[in-house]
């Protein structure tokens, strides 16, 4: 009987890579892979069967900054790279790291099948709602009328919500944190891991050179309380800076409501982040903070459900128990076959 | 039994092309199918060629919707699927208007005189019916058969409903072909007990309309000889009749075996590669992972993820799209990982001609990539070599860590051929070396080269040597990017001698004729059967000439510069516009001629001769 060693006592500095960091001086990239650091250490797995997978973009330089396997790809393929990678090698820890562009415009379609076939991936969207790479063109994020190189009289297409077009895909696991939210983005990132399926997760990222301050009323000390809203599995939606303040559904629509003056906690909004239908996590993905509500962040939607890497191995095993393992002079013979003496 | 007919004189010939036609929907490939599947049971060599339209369905009757399907059988070995027709089976007058060029003059002429109605000749475009205005009288041997009735008679009782029963006129037709070259009813009737055995019904009708046809031959006073072609002697073995795709497929599963690698193949349906994928798919017991990937991009950068987890990765499409795959097989040259990348070549540009064949995608594989992208480029001769080839791309792209391109076309793709069994023996092996774990605070160098230039294949698992690849330019040796002007020429030139360093790989070019003459026919691909054929011919007719058929086109063989200029005239002869022609000519400077066509056929014997003659003439 072989005896497995346990695996060593690892430290976030043993994840970092001997390449100099070249995002610029001040971008919420760096604090990401600060918590990418951190977490790694504590999942248990060895820094050999993890890889990073990443497209083209400044989140994209991600792998070379990581002690692990990593393939930086091309443009928007990431999702496929990986599911390639994942479906060959059940085994291995494999991370997806896009953009908004990267994830949602040139790759949208292979993001929107990785995600159907719930392909066992961690794929963390890094969004600063702007090309950056290509110095400040407008990406399917940026809201409309935003000025930008690419659109001196503002944008005119109306912008993708990451987590709705998730939801859509039916994700099995969709979270949000925000770059400087540091314990709550190292959380979201340890459940993203520990999540078996596509786990999907979008980052508020600042970009201080193209974009700076997109998501300052998330990040700004004083308004982030009143307008975000931390979600808990099973208990009610509640924010502000007194947590005063909870969401209610009236009709179909989430209203926010003052606590007391006849509003107790059983009128809110419970969040269930169970629940088989997405219909939940869809609406909470649409809550916006240019309609007048919090953003919620942490996991909108953790569900359990069937892995293509595990099925497409599954039927390999299934294959061989009912024809045996393959044989190829078998395979040569089936059919019709004729001896020339 | 009651009264027997006397039987019929049998004439001895050597060689004979059938081909029947009809509409898309009257079941033509099944019969040439069978019929070819029964030729090659019986021991004759040999070739077929299908053609179809790409509408599943085009309107009922009309020239658009016409199939074909070409068999050529032999006592001899044979390449093509024949130039003229022997014998032509037309299901309606659309099949007859469209096909009947190709009857030799003299050639039997079957048709289905039951859909020569008024509408079936107006959609063909006939102003008269042609089996009665005395047009094809005494040119051909014609038989106006009234299948439709006579099917509809022979199955009657089995309560079949008349559109049922009009679907077994195939069978009826196959009967009747059977029976005029003497061929057995056996592997067809075990293929209708296999194929309908659920529906006994439809299975009995089958069988009546076959035996039907049969016996019409054998009673008809007016169908006065029967044809017999004795078996071929081919090599002694045991012989599968197989598809190029097929073959293609089985070769890449025997690659993987005998590399000890599991097969992950990601594709996208695409005319006419999709078999490679239907056919790999029913194989997961040989621990083959079939992704159906969303789009041709996905397929492509899936494949190159199972290279990098260290598995067998291939990619199968067609030229439009190779075109979406271009920009990953730029990472995959970047990335250095074994790959192979098939095109089943058509028609093209864009969209082109799906069902057709065609050679013009050469220089799409050879330079069709963003920067200095070199990969090898290999191409098969016929379906058998796809069983071959499959696994000489895999042994090229391990032994130098590089995507391959293996070309074949529509033509190889769908036709069949005679292919010997091989033993287990004379498989050959492919060594896959990964390096193992490497010590602590030892650096692992990703793209630290071996002899022959190939870095080593490290993979995900292996403790130590973790590393990161992409699209970025690297430095030489360690990997990390680099932007540095003087390692990217560096960079591209090694690259770029590393494929060439494949031409010490391979076997020298070979030759079949004198090793100098008058002429010299140089080939590449699907056109390996009409030329060499050709070449026979002229050979046979006292001509001083060679043919040259190239499997090896990125890197050409060392040796070719020197056969090229042992004879006096050089005919490149390719199904496109002069593409290899052009790279002969750019890489040797040689005076070279050109036979082109691009008309979505295969060569025939013929034009190729024509051209041979005439420049020696």
């Amino acid at each position: 009987m072989s005896i497995q060693s346990p695996l060593p006592v690892l430290k976030p500095t043993d994840f970092a890579s001997d390449q100099d960091v070249r995002w610029c001086p001040g971008c919420g990239d760096y604090s990401i892979l600060a918590q990418m650091k951190k977490v790694l250490p504590t999942l248990g797995v060895a820094r050999e069967n993890t890889v990073f997978i990443s497209g083209i973009g400044c989140s994209s330089r991600f792998p070379y900054y990581m002690n692990t396997y990593g393939v930086h790809s091309i443009h928007g393929r990431a999702p496929a790279v990986a599911s390639g990678l994942k479906s060959c090698r059940p085994d291995l820890q494999v991370w997806v790291i896009t953009g908004d562009g990267d994830g949602l415009s040139i790759g949208g379609n292979h993001l929107m099948h990785c995600i159907r076939r719930n392909i066992d991936l961690n794929i963390v969207l890094f969004n600063n709602r702007i090309y950056g790479l290509t110095k400040g063109q407008y990406s399917p994020t940026s809201p409309l009328g935003k000025k930008t190189k690419s659109t001196p009289m503002g944008v005119i297409d109306n912008p993708l919500h990451p987590l709705s077009i998730a939801i859509g895909c039916e994700a099995t696991f969709v979270a949000r944190s925000i770059d400087t939210h540091i314990q709550h983005l190292g959380e979201v990132l340890k459940r993203a891991a520990e999540h078996r399926g596509t786990a999907f997760v979008e980052v508020y990222q600042n970009c201080n050179i193209f974009n700076d301050g997109a998501w300052e009323y998330a990040k700004d000390r004083d308004a982030k309380a009143d307008n975000t809203l931390e979600l808990e599995h099973g208990k009610p939606l509640i924010f502000g800076k007194e947590r005063q303040k909870g969401i209610r559904l009236n009709g179909m629509e989430p209203e926010v409501v003052e606590l007391g003056k006849g509003i107790s906690e059983d009128d809110l909004l419970f969040h269930d982040e169970k629940s088989p239908e997405p219909s939940l996590a869809y609406l909470l993905s649409r809550m916006r903070y240019e309609d007048g509500l919090p953003e919620p962040i942490g996991v909108f939607r953790c569900v359990d459900a069937p892995r293509y890497d595990d099925m497409i191995n599954e039927q390999i095993q299934e294959a061989v128990q009912k024809r045996g393992k393959g044989d190829l002079q078998q395979l040569f013979r089936s059919g019709d076959t004729w001896e020339v003496a | 039994m009651a009264t027997s007919t006397p039987p019929k004189p049998v004439s001895q010939i050597t060689e004979a092309t059938v081909r029947f036609c009809g509409d898309s929907g009257d079941g033509m490939q099944l019969a040439g199918t069978q019929f070819t599947n029964t030729s090659a049971l019986i021991g004759n060599d040999v070739a077929t060629f299908p053609d179809f339209p790409a509408e599943i369905r085009a309107p009922r009757g009309t020239k658009a919707g016409v199939s074909g399907f070409q068999i050529h059988f032999s006592s001899t070995e044979i390449y093509t699927p024949g130039d003229t027709v022997d014998a032509l089976v037309a299901m309606n007058p659309a099949a007859l208007i469209t096909n009947l060029g190709d009857l030799r003059d003299g050639g039997i002429l079957l048709i289905n005189k039951d859909a020569f109605d008024k509408k079936g000749l107006e959609q063909a475009g006939y102003k008269s019916d042609p089996t009665e205005d005395g047009s094809l009288d005494g040119k051909y041997k014609m038989h106006a058969v009234e299948m439709t009735k006579i099917t509809r008679l022979a199955v009657e009782g089995l309560g079949l409903s008349q559109k049922e029963a009009d679907r077994c006129r195939n069978f009826f037709a196959m009967g009747l072909v059977f029976w005029l070259y003497d061929r057995p009813l056996d592997p067809t009737l075990n293929f209708i007990e296999d194929k309908f055995g659920k529906r006994p019904e439809v299975a009995q009708a089958n069988v009546a309309a076959l035996r039907a046809g049969y016996n019409y031959g054998e009673t008809v006073e007016a169908i006065s000889t029967q044809y017999h072609v004795e078996p071929a002697k081919l090599p002694a073995g045991t012989y599968h009749n197989i598809t190029g795709n097929t073959a293609l497929a089985w070769g890449l599963i025997t690659a993987a075996q005998q590399s000890g690698k599991r097969l992950f193949l990601g594709a996208y349906p695409i005319t006419p590669a999709s078999d490679i994928l239907h056919e790999l798919s029913k194989h997961k017991n040989f621990d083959v992972l079939t992704f159906q990937a969303e789009d041709e991009i996905a397929a492509v950068t899936a494949v190159i993820g199972a290279s990098f987890a260290g598995e067998m990765g291939v990619t199968a499409s067609s030229g439009p799209g190779i075109a979406l795959k271009t920009e990953a097989l730029g990472l995959a040259v970047m990335t250095e990982l074994p790959m192979i990348i098939i095109n089943v070549q058509r028609g093209g540009p864009s969209t082109g001609l799906p069902t057709k064949t065609e050679q013009a995608d050469l220089f799409q594989a050879v330079y069709g990539r963003n920067g200095e992208c070199p990969m090898p480029v290999i191409a098969a001769s016929g379906p058998a070599d796809c069983f071959d080839i499959a696994q000489e791309a895999w042994r090229i792209a391990v032994r130098f860590m590089t995507p391959v391109m293996l070309l074949t076309d529509g033509y190889i793709a769908n036709g069949s051929e005679p292919w010997r069994i091989p033993s287990m023996k004379e498989l050959p092996r492919v060594g896959v070396e990964h390096p193992g774990p490497s010590e602590a605070g030892e650096t692992f160098l990703p793209y630290k080269r071996n002899e022959r230039l190939a870095r080593p294949w490290a993979i995900p698992g292996t403790p130590g040597l973790m590393h990161r690849i992409g699209g970025l330019e690297k430095q030489d040796v360690t990997g990390n990017v680099s932007y540095d002007p003087d390692n990217h020429q560096h960079m591209i030139n090694t690259r770029a001698k590393k494929v060439l360093n494949v031409a010490d790989d391979i076997p020298p070019q070979k030759l079949d004729g004198p090793s100098s003459g008058d002429l010299l026919v140089v080939s590449w691909g699907g056109t390996y059967g009409a030329c060499a054929t050709a070449v026979h011919q002229a050979q046979a007719s006292g001509r001083r000439v060679a043919h040259c058929h190239l499997r090896y086109i990125h890197p050409f063989p060392k040796n070719l510069g020197e056969i090229l200029r042992s004879f006096d005239k050089v005919l490149v002869a390719e199904l496109n516009m002069g593409q290899l022609n052009v790279m002969l000519r750019s890489q040797f400077l040689i005076d070279t001629q050109a036979l082109n066509k691009v008309q979505g056929k295969p060569f025939s014997v013929a034009e190729v001769l024509h051209k041979i003659h005439s420049l020696l003439s």
